[in-house]
């Protein structure tokens, strides 16, 4: 099922205009995931008002505040089923979940943030698990 | 934002553990709730003692990465139900 185009397209630009590269296609994950240095936070986009709707601006708040990781990319769960599909192929063990958040460090995955430790919690929270994440992991070597 | 279903419950849309009376435990996504019944999407089941993992076990592996679901929709009678907790509530560890 795909969902209106109309209703998912504030959703959307909540991340593009952060910086996020669309990746609409398996080609486009793969591409995007073959740069293995450096570091690299995919979000599974997803319509679900409840956890999504506190994952995009804890993303938001996160990258204001903490190390941006050298490249953002994002699937939206619902739309592009094959390219969620494929990004979800680089998720190790982890079973599928949406909204979700990955971060990678040299085309390893680090850190994982599935949809229930999102469910009920404010953005404010997303965004200090986060922070710290990009703390640990995206923090310039001094 | 909120949920888009307002008229289900204030765990509509959250990820939760069903545990029952009995060995098994459920965790999806709960769809709806009232007197009688649970409905879960996207669920996975465990019973007690399965590859000799207790349902505890289970429980805090699922609290750290989630669940592969077995049941697209599934519906817990009310009756069997000894408790439902949100997974997020839980520690992993």
């Amino acid at each position: 099922m795909r969902y209106d185009p109309n209703l998912v397209r504030p959703m959307r630009a909540e991340l593009t205009s952060l910086g996020f590269q669309e990746l609409l296609s398996p080609e486009d994950v793969d591409g995007f995931m073959a740069e293995r240095t450096g570091t690299a936070l995919v979000v599974v986009n997803s319509v679900c008002g409840c956890a999504a709707g506190m994952a995009r601006p804890g993303v938001n708040l996160a990258l204001q505040q903490g190390p941006r990781p050298d490249r953002l990319g994002t699937v939206f769960a619902g739309m592009e089923e094959d390219a969620v599909a494929r990004a979800r192929s680089y998720f190790g063990g982890y079973p599928p979940s949406s909204p979700s958040l990955a971060l990678f460090r040299d085309g390893e995955l680090v850190h994982f943030v599935p949809r229930h430790q999102i469910e009920g919690r404010m953005a404010i929270d997303v965004a200090n698990d986060l922070i710290k994440a990009l703390e640990e992991h995206c923090a310039p070597v001094t | 934002m909120g949920t888009f279903h307002k008229d289900k419950g204030e765990l509509h849309g959250v990820t939760v553990v069903v545990d029952t009376k009995g060995p098994k435990v459920f965790i999806g996504r709960c769809w709806e709730e009232d007197a009688e019944k649970i409905v879960l999407l996207d669920a996975d089941e465990f019973e007690d003692g399965k590859n000799g993992h207790s349902k505890e076990e289970y429980i805090r592996q699922a609290a750290k990465v989630g669940v592969w679901k077995k049941h697209d929709r599934i519906i817990v009678p009310r009756v069997v139900v000894a408790s439902v907790t949100r997974l997020g509530e839980i520690s992993p560890t």
